[in-house]
């Protein structure tokens, strides 16, 4: 388990970076926090030519609100974002599926940027960036562009940014006033990726559901938007009979594989059970402040 | 009477070092001037004929000195002897197929690791891929792919055990019940990976191999005979610490012998460190098995008699001490359990999965999880509570020490006073009213139970029940038995204590304990007594059955340590006796030093018999060695060769294990929580309470990883499935349940201290209780657990399928 020979490099600033990125022409990977790519680099199933190091990038670890969004540098640790107070009032989902993220030491190292931009569909991040229809900032050589998450996860551990691309920032919208979340996930051990997880957000508008966001983690090739079972609740509201519908709804909508941890019936499975707990619990948070 | 160490929970001296990074592992022996590394090269195909090898691409890079193939390892090493009269040939790599995914075929040495395994990818080996077979009973059908043509099946091993009347038993009984249980592969995953350091001195023909081995030291002349060496040009030594073993380290030897040929081969100092991926691939587990059982009773619950019949998967080829994954428990095959009648049809085969061996609770945890099972579906069967079952055909206080009708010579217990404490712990009267109330809310709630015999310092003499009674009986075979440990104890002209041990620790305290004993013994306190545990054959006593395993410290390497202190008073007695010209008998040694017997009278403490002892040998008495040294050597008489009739006492020392668990399973998500666990343990007397503690919590983690998480799945092909911590899950603290633990003490009447082992503890009985508590839970829906682990997965598929039953069965 030791890595074949690669260049390193550790720049001090994006651009420095984003010239190196492009004079390996593809073969270099990006380097955040590690705790996937470099299990990849000791099993050898990746070989990238050098490694681009961004821990010495300066200004890309930062937590912000601007424009009703929360903006969240690429490099900024998962721990951070678990204790982060703007974290916790404005984006409250991101915080909750934060303590599902690995355990501690890996949160102490784990990036959200490295965490989106490696795409593995059964994490947390990648569901929460789906739910909420945020969007990520990709800087190359030609400038900047901002992708959404319905357009960056392509594939398994696959996303639409280029080889010579690097997400510098995430933005997610801030949760409206009377809103509820809820990320349930059930996986075998704590901390461990999930077999199935579920990102929700619902706001109420008296007996109405003004808005409803659902994403599924660990249903498929890449995190599922839930759109359908989220029209459900906005045009039914958030009775038990709406939400039993939903989930009902999102089962049918996802189409999850088989592997060692789960069969694909199961997951489908989970889905519309998850899909119905984390409703709930969103639909009372939603209440309490509504 | 001076202070009693031996029953209290003393901080083990060990851990400063461990907690501040002081350890001494192989990892970090000091480096060997010259040393280079290895890289193993490993069969990517579960079976394949090798067809030759091109190292040349390899041997052209830069800082690589050699790579050796399968042909040099026919050329110049021996195959392993396994425990069974088949012609398996087993060599310490590959020779002419790969037989698993993951096997050793070459290896590579090179100036550093990187390289290693960069010269390790540009070795080409040539397969012709063979149909490969995983499943056990699938090995032995008509027209399975064979694995060794010499042997011309799949069957390593086949005997049937006969005890008692069982066909009787069964004739007379009021019910029988069936079950087929399937019981997974896994392993313990230490901390610490397999690690060889091999040192070759052509000068004087000796071979110095620094490794992470436990024991049973029987492999050291296994590995000379192998490399074409004298036992006595072997050196094994063992570092101070290992990182955790459980068993998993016995079958490092493989590896002593194929690095210890490179070092051969290449002249130069060769070291391997296996890494995670190698270890889940390729290091060893317990078996895989598929057991069809039989239980015949009487219409009372009285257990009349048991069939067991076994296919133990042992992997790609029987590696030793395989098939104990059958026979270590032969002893103890009737658990607590007074019935006289077994029968015990073991089949061990090999398949194209990685090799097995010794793994926590070797074949006690696959024993029980069938046994406990068994009472259970008779107790469902007569409609009685699973409890009364078990308390029915107890053995009885007052037959101890007792003969199992398979050999095993219990020797002390109060299984029922132990059972009773557990049930009283977990307010099992309580649970059962509980689990009422939430039946009748639809909750699927489950209590269990479990009992088992935990066997201690296994008699070497076991093994060879695998082999017929027939070619036992022939003249040139060598019975085989034995349970020893020696110790020895050195007092300094201060008075100074030092204690020499040889036992391997890997983790479980050692010089703590043998402080603790030596200083109870002594009268002197456990932080006077220095206590050494290294092993080095060149200088260290050991024998046959030497090592760590099978919970043998707590039992036999105490009672060394406690014999040499016994004789080293004996002797400072009969100083004192000579110097104060008055009998020994009028003496005694206690607090510390020796004194009179009765009334008042000069005394001498260590500190004055040493310093005369050593500064004035003039005054011994006549025929007196000088020096104050003194060894003892420890063994088990009751450790005897196997009989004509199969019957062996497998284990010395007997202890016994009660638990009970309440368990409630997710009816949407079928996950289980654990709502409460209690464990109850007799090992004898406990020397030190926290240690056995940590023991009883490791080995109930390592049971529920059995029972919940942890597999070595194969798909159809013989590819490994859980290869990384990704896919084989590990229970980390976060999934620990609280654990209620409480001892009764039964002291054995075999050891000078009364104590057993106690190291496997709730590993073999976890995953019965566990399933025990999920069956009961499942209950009203039918399903009844069988396999292991109970992933949450497939647990859901039981549950809809049972419930998909039930819908047929209502539907006309």
């Amino acid at each position: 388990m030791k890595p074949p020979r690669f260049d390193y490099h550790a720049p001090s600033s994006v651009d420095e970076a984003l010239a190196l990125l492009a004079r390996y022409g593809g073969e270099a990977k990006v380097l955040a926090g590690g705790q996937s790519l470099v299990p990849l680099l000791n099993f050898r199933l990746a070989r990238p030519a050098a490694l681009v190091d961004l821990n010495r990038v300066s200004g890309l670890a930062y937590i912000r609100e601007a424009e009703g969004q929360v903006r969240l540098g690429a490099m900024t640790r998962q721990r951070a974002i678990e204790f982060s107070p703007v974290v916790a009032g404005r984006v409250p989902l991101l915080g909750e599926a934060t303590r599902l993220v690995g355990h501690l030491p890996i949160r102490t190292r784990g990036t959200i940027g490295g965490s989106i931009a490696h795409a593995d569909p059964s994490a947390e991040y990648p569901a929460v960036l789906t739910a909420l229809d945020g969007e990520v900032v990709a800087r190359s050589p030609r400038g900047e562009r901002l992708l959404r998450a319905g357009e960056l996860f392509r594939s398994y551990l696959t996303t639409s940014l280029a080889p010579d691309e690097i997400l510098t920032e995430v933005r997610l919208p801030a949760a409206p006033a009377g809103a509820g979340w809820a990320f349930e996930e059930l996986s075998r051990r704590h901390g461990d990726f999930a077999i199935v997880g579920i990102a929700a957000l619902v706001v109420r508008d008296g007996p109405r559901c003004a808005m409803a966001r659902l994403a599924a983690a660990g249903a498929g090739a890449v995190p599922v938007r839930l759109r359908a079972a989220e029209e459900i609740l906005e045009r039914e509201g958030l009775g038990d009979a709406a939400i039993d519908a939903a989930a009902a709804r999102a089962a049918d909508l996802v189409s999850p594989d088989s592997d060692v941890h789960a069969s694909a019936a199961y997951r489908r499975h989970l889905t519309g059970v998850l899909v119905r707990r984390a409703l709930h619990r969103a639909a009372a948070r939603a209440g309490a402040r509504g | 009477m001076g202070e009693r160490w031996i029953g209290r929970p003393l901080k083990r001296v060990e851990d400063a070092h461990l907690l501040t990074g002081r350890g001494a592992f192989i990892d970090d022996h000091p480096p060997v001037p010259g040393v280079h590394h290895a890289a193993i090269v490993r069969s990517p195909h579960a079976h394949a004929r090798i067809l030759g090898y091109d190292v040349s691409a390899a041997l052209r890079m830069e800082g690589v000195v050699g790579v050796i193939t399968g042909d040099d390892v026919a050329r110049h090493t021996k195959p392993f002897s396994v425990g069974v009269a088949a012609p398996v040939h087993y060599y310490c790599a590959a020779t002419d197929k790969a037989r698993f995914v993951g096997e050793p075929v070459a290896v590579v040495v090179a100036r550093d690791r990187y390289l290693a395994e960069d010269a390790a990818e540009a070795v080409v080996v040539h397969y012709e891929p063979l149909p490969a077979v995983v499943d056990p009973e699938k090995a032995l059908e008509p027209g399975a792919p064979v694995l060794h043509e010499a042997v011309g099946s799949n069957l390593a091993s086949h005997r049937r055990l006969v005890y008692g009347d069982p066909e009787r038993a069964f004739a007379e009984a009021d019910v029988v019940v069936r079950e087929r249980f399937r019981f997974p592969k896994y392993g313990s995953t230490p901390i610490e990976t397999y690690g060889v350091l091999a040192r070759w001195d052509p000068l004087e023909g000796v071979l110095t191999v620094w490794s992470n081995f436990m024991g049973p030291f029987i492999m050291h002349p296994l590995t000379a005979r192998v490399l074409g060496l004298p036992e006595n040009r072997l050196r094994f030594v063992v570092p101070p610490d290992i990182g955790g073993s459980f068993g998993i380290k016995t079958s490092i030897y493989p590896y002593i012998a194929l690095i210890g040929l490179a070092a051969m081969r290449t002249g130069l100092p060769v070291k391997w460190i296996e890494d995670r991926r190698e270890h889940l691939l390729a290091s060893s587990s317990g078996t895989d098995r598929v057991a069809y059982r039989e239980l015949a009773a009487r219409r009372d619950g009285t257990v009349l008699g048991m069939r067991f019949r076994w296919f133990d998967n042992v992997g790609g080829y029987i590696r030793s001490p395989e098939p104990g994954c059958s026979f270590r428990p032969t002893g103890n095959f009737v658990g607590p359990y007074r019935f006289q009648h077994l029968e015990v049809e073991a089949s061990t085969v090999m398949t194209n999965k990685s090799l097995t061996g010794p793994n926590r609770g070797y074949a006690c945890g696959h024993l029980y999880f069938e046994t406990e099972g068994m009472m259970d579906r008779l107790a469902e069967t007569l409609g009685m509570d699973p409890a009364e079952v078990r308390r029915r055909n107890l053995i009885p206080r007052d037959a101890f020490p007792y003969r199992t009708p398979t050999g095993g010579l219990y020797d002390s217990g109060d299984y029922q006073a132990a059972f009773d404490r557990a049930l009283e712990l977990a307010r099992y009267g309580e649970l059962r009213r509980e689990q009422a109330r939430a039946r009748a809310a639809g909750r699927l709630y489950g209590i269990g139970l479990a009992l088992a015999v935990d066997p201690s310092v296994s008699n070497m003499g076991y093994v060879a029940t695998a082999l017929d009674p027939q070619f036992r009986a022939k003249p040139e075979y060598l019975p085989k038995s034995g349970a020893v440990d020696g110790a020895t104890i050195k007092v300094d002209p201060l008075g100074r204590v030092t204690v020499v041990m040889a036992t391997t620790p890997q983790g479980q305290g050692h010089r703590t304990v043998v402080a603790q004993v030596v200083a109870d013994e002594l009268g002197i306190r456990p932080e006077d007594v220095t206590v050494v545990d290294e092993m080095d054959t060149f200088t260290r006593f050991w024998s046959i059955s030497s090592g760590t395993y099978s919970s043998r410290f707590g039992s036999v390497g105490t009672s060394a340590a406690a014999l040499a202190a016994r004789k080293l008073k004996a002797k400072l007695v009969e100083y004192a006796a000579h110097l104060m010209e008055v009998p020994a008998g009028d003496l005694e040694f206690r607090d510390g030093g020796v004194h009179p017997r009765r009334g008042k009278g000069p005394s001498y403490s260590i500190k004055d018999l040493a310093g005369r002892a050593h500064w004035h040998t003039q005054s011994l008495p006549e025929g007196m060695e000088p020096g104050l040294q003194v060894s003892g050597v420890f063994g088990f008489r009751v450790a005897e060769a196997v009989d004509a009739a199969d019957r062996v006492n497998s284990s010395n020392t007997y202890g016994f294990i009660a638990e009970v668990m309440a368990v409630e399973v997710d009816p949407e998500t079928a996950v289980i929580k654990i709502l409460k666990y209690v464990t109850v343990h007799d090992a004898g007397t406990i020397i030190n309470p926290m240690i056995a503690e940590g023991q009883i919590y490791g080995g109930a983690l390592h049971g529920l990883g059995g029972a919940l998480y942890e597999e070595l799945a194969y798909d159809e092909d013989g590819q490994l499935l859980t290869g990384t911590f990704m896919d084989y899950l590990v229970p980390t603290a976060s999934e620990a349940p609280v654990i209620e633990i409480a001892h009764v003490e039964s002291p054995s009447p075999l050891t000078p201290l009364g104590s057993k082992g106690l190291g496997e503890s709730s590993s073999m009985t976890v995953p019965a209780v566990v399933a025990n508590a999920v069956s009961d839970a499942l209950a009203p829906l039918g399903v009844r657990i069988t396999e292991l682990p109970m992933a949450p997965s497939r647990l859901w598929e039981l549950i809809q399928a049972a419930r998909a039953g039930a819908v047929a069965r209502s539907t006309p």
